[in-house]
């Protein structure tokens, strides 16, 4: 034998180092499988949850609804109640810069070729409301010709494939069998990455809390036979919400009786927010 | 009392939830600090596994410099997390989809890989203080040495072995790393400053360009400290590195604005109006003018004129020290830039960097600099001086 082979330092070490490429080699192989494991779902498609009951209300069974949300852009008149109330409702913070649900409006003045479009969080509405905890349009256009104006209010899309549950490292922020998008704020790291990967601008951070946060779609309400808050005080109709799983619901009805479109379709996203009555410049 | 949030001013039409700056210069660090470690890597490379002789001088500062950024490279996140304490979140139950979740394991992986390929580089070295040192410091050599004492020729031959595996391993490792951070802007769909197939490779060479700056600067900076004359073909080695992929990185970041550009998608006319008034500075300017195309056109001359001497360390060192600022910019103008152009494509904010507070600009320098401290007391530790026998084998 060998004088040098037999050196028990360097046997031990050797077998040692075996060992750990050994394990190291166990390591990449369960590394692969996960990643292969993963391939599937790469392509912004998200894992089915696992089936289950009555989360998070007693006797609500998540797998027997579909949720959906329907915007008329034709009715709303910008009076911002869905926006109060929703602050309200999610104790959203009440500044002019973190929303769950806002509307957009769209003004095209004659003679002008690009559209204007505002928001309730401009510094001149802000002026005309005179608090970031109310909000208003304001009067901006009383002495110009307007050819063509609409409204148009705005939330989180809950997309059947949605960018933010792709990107986010945790899993904190997930669908949910009924077709609602939500955050674990427990689980939460608050990295931000869903706030940049949504092509919407619907999240948003809460520095407070330290956790991103969006529209559920009231998911405390609607899991127990209510209607999103913003639904309930919308004077005109303008927001229609319901089970895409029941064919007579208002958003069944509304999908079936209108051209409807979603926002941005060629993200890939999938919106189950379904709009009418919007023109080219809304994405 | 400071605000917690911070707004940004806005003009056209910017949804209400971007005015405020979710990624701030942290963000813009990290990349900026993984990219050395790729690039620090690549020398060492250069030398274990290609055989550039010339860079035997700088081949165990790539690795000590490589490994003092790699452990600092997760501070910036940290810092920027709402929730630090929950960071591992990420690590016990990744979501696989996830770009930003298997980060903890590159990291680690690739941490673990350079402690044990240092620690086989600097085993004799180990081993030959564990048995002068005495007191604590040879109570850690001892430690070090894991019970193995042997430095024999068999031995050292087997060390070699391992050095050049790892080495081989750490090519895809440290490249595979950053190519991944670029992937983790380059795949996001929602902003088309970063929604590019380009941007992972374009991260990459500009990684490998700054990594290779720093230990030409770091280099100079150690001969002037040590007072040793500067090893000439070892700095033109590292300067003839930096020409060549300077290169390459300039034709990638042309090619993909020219896409941007050439495909105008929506939204082109705000990226236009942006980087003509806005970030006309940052970008062309100081990124390109400044940091790339001045040291490339400079290396371009010393290589052509076969310049030596004091004017070849003078010219490489300021050269170095312009590619490591173009890299600093592009990772701002990437992260700050992106977000400074409103996802609607229809409005533009713009950031305003705090000097002092938790993402200020103080902070984002203080970590910067932090793994050069490391890196001083790693390399007293650990010389890496290749004119001193510290190295019998390398």
């Amino acid at each position: 034998m060998n004088k040098e082979d037999s050196n028990p330092t360097l046997e031990a070490r050797r077998g040692f180092l075996a060992k750990l490429a050994g394990a190291a080699t166990c390591a990449g192989a369960a590394a692969g499988a996960a990643a292969l494991g993963a391939i599937p779902t790469v392509s912004a498609k998200t894992e089915a949850p696992p089936a289950g009951a009555s989360f998070p209300t007693k006797d609500y069974d998540w797998t027997k609804h579909q949720w959906g949300f329907g915007v008329d852009a034709t009715k709303c008149i910008g009076c911002l109640r869905c926006v109060e109330a929703c602050k309200t409702e999610n104790e959203v913070p009440r500044n002019a810069h973190q929303f769950r649900t806002w509307v957009e409006r769209y003004v095209h003045l004659e003679g002008e070729d690009e559209v204007r479009i505002d928001s309730q969080q401009d510094p001149v509405n802000i002026e005309a409301s005179g608090s970031e905890k109310e909000f208003r349009f304001a009067n901006r256009y009383k002495d110009a010709k307007v050819e063509k104006a609409f409204f148009v209010p705005k939330l989180c899309n809950h997309c059947t494939h949605p960018a933010c549950v792709q990107v986010c490292p945790t899993g904190a922020t997930y669908r949910t069998e009924d077709g609602v998008v939500l955050i674990d704020h427990g689980y939460c790291i608050g990295c931000r990455y869903c706030v940049q990967a949504c092509p919407y601008g619907a999240r948003y951070f809460n520095e407070e809390q330290g956790v991103s946060d969006k529209c559920t779609w009231c998911y405390h309400r609607i899991t127990k036979g209510l209607q999103p808050a913003c639904v309930e005080v919308c004077p005109v109709g303008a927001r229609v919400f319901g089970d895409q799983k029941d064919k007579q619901s208002p958003i069944s009805l509304f999908i079936r009786n209108n051209r409807v479109q979603v926002l941005r379709p060629e993200t890939g996203n999938a919106p189950n927010v379904f709009y009418v009555g919007i023109d080219k410049e809304v994405n | 009392m400071e605000p917690i949030i911070q707004f940004a001013p806005y003009t056209g039409w910017v949804y209400p939830n971007e005015t405020v700056f979710e990624w701030s210069v942290l963000i813009a660090v990290y990349p900026y600090l993984t990219g050395l470690v790729a690039g620090a890597f690549t020398v060492s490379s250069l030398y274990q596994v290609f055989g550039f002789e010339r860079l035997k001088p700088v081949a165990h500062m790539a690795l000590l410099t490589s490994l003092s950024f790699m452990i600092f490279v997760p501070t910036p996140l940290l810092l920027h997390l709402g929730h630090p304490e929950r960071a591992f979140n990420s690590t016990i139950t990744p979501h696989l989809t996830s770009a930003m979740a298997m980060f903890g394991f590159f990291a680690s992986f690739y941490v673990a890989l350079l402690i044990l390929e240092g620690w086989f580089a600097y085993r004799p070295f180990i081993v030959d203080q564990a048995q002068k040192q005495s007191g604590l410091l040879g109570k850690f050599y001892g430690l070090l040495t894991l019970g193995s004492y042997d430095v024999s020729e068999h031995a050292m031959r087997y060390d070699r072995k391992w050095i050049f595996a790892l080495a081989v391993i750490g090519i895809p490792a440290a490249h595979g790393l950053h190519g991944y951070v670029g992937f983790m802007y380059g795949s996001l769909k929602s902003r088309e400053w970063w929604s590019s197939d380009l941007m992972p490779v374009i991260f990459l060479f500009s990684a490998i360009i700054s990594g290779v700056s720093l230990l030409a600067v770091l280099y100079v900076v150690s001969c002037k400290l040590r007072k040793i004359p500067v090893d000439l073909a070892c700095l033109k080695g590292l300067a003839y590195t930096i020409w060549a992929f300077i290169m390459v990185a300039l034709v990638l970041e042309g090619l993909e604005f020219a896409n941007i550009v050439y495909k105008g998608r929506e939204g082109v006319d705000m990226i236009m109006q942006y980087v003509t008034g806005p970030l006309l500075i940052p970008y062309f300017i100081l990124q390109f003018a400044v940091g790339a195309i001045t040291p490339f056109l400079w290396l371009s001359y010393m290589i052509w004129r076969g310049t030596s001497g004091r004017a070849l360390v003078v010219g490489v060192t300021v050269c170095a020290c312009l590619v490591l600022f173009s890299v600093f910019m592009m990772r701002w103008n990437v992260v700050i830039g992106g977000q400074e152009i409103s996802k609607t494509g229809k409005g533009l904010l713009s950031y305003h960097l705090p000097f002092f507070g938790k993402e200020g600009a103080l902070v984002a320098i203080l970590l910067t600099m932090a793994p050069l401290g490391l890196l001083y007391i790693l390399t007293r530790l650990f010389p890496p001086w290749s004119d001193e026998a510290t190295h019998a084998h390398s």
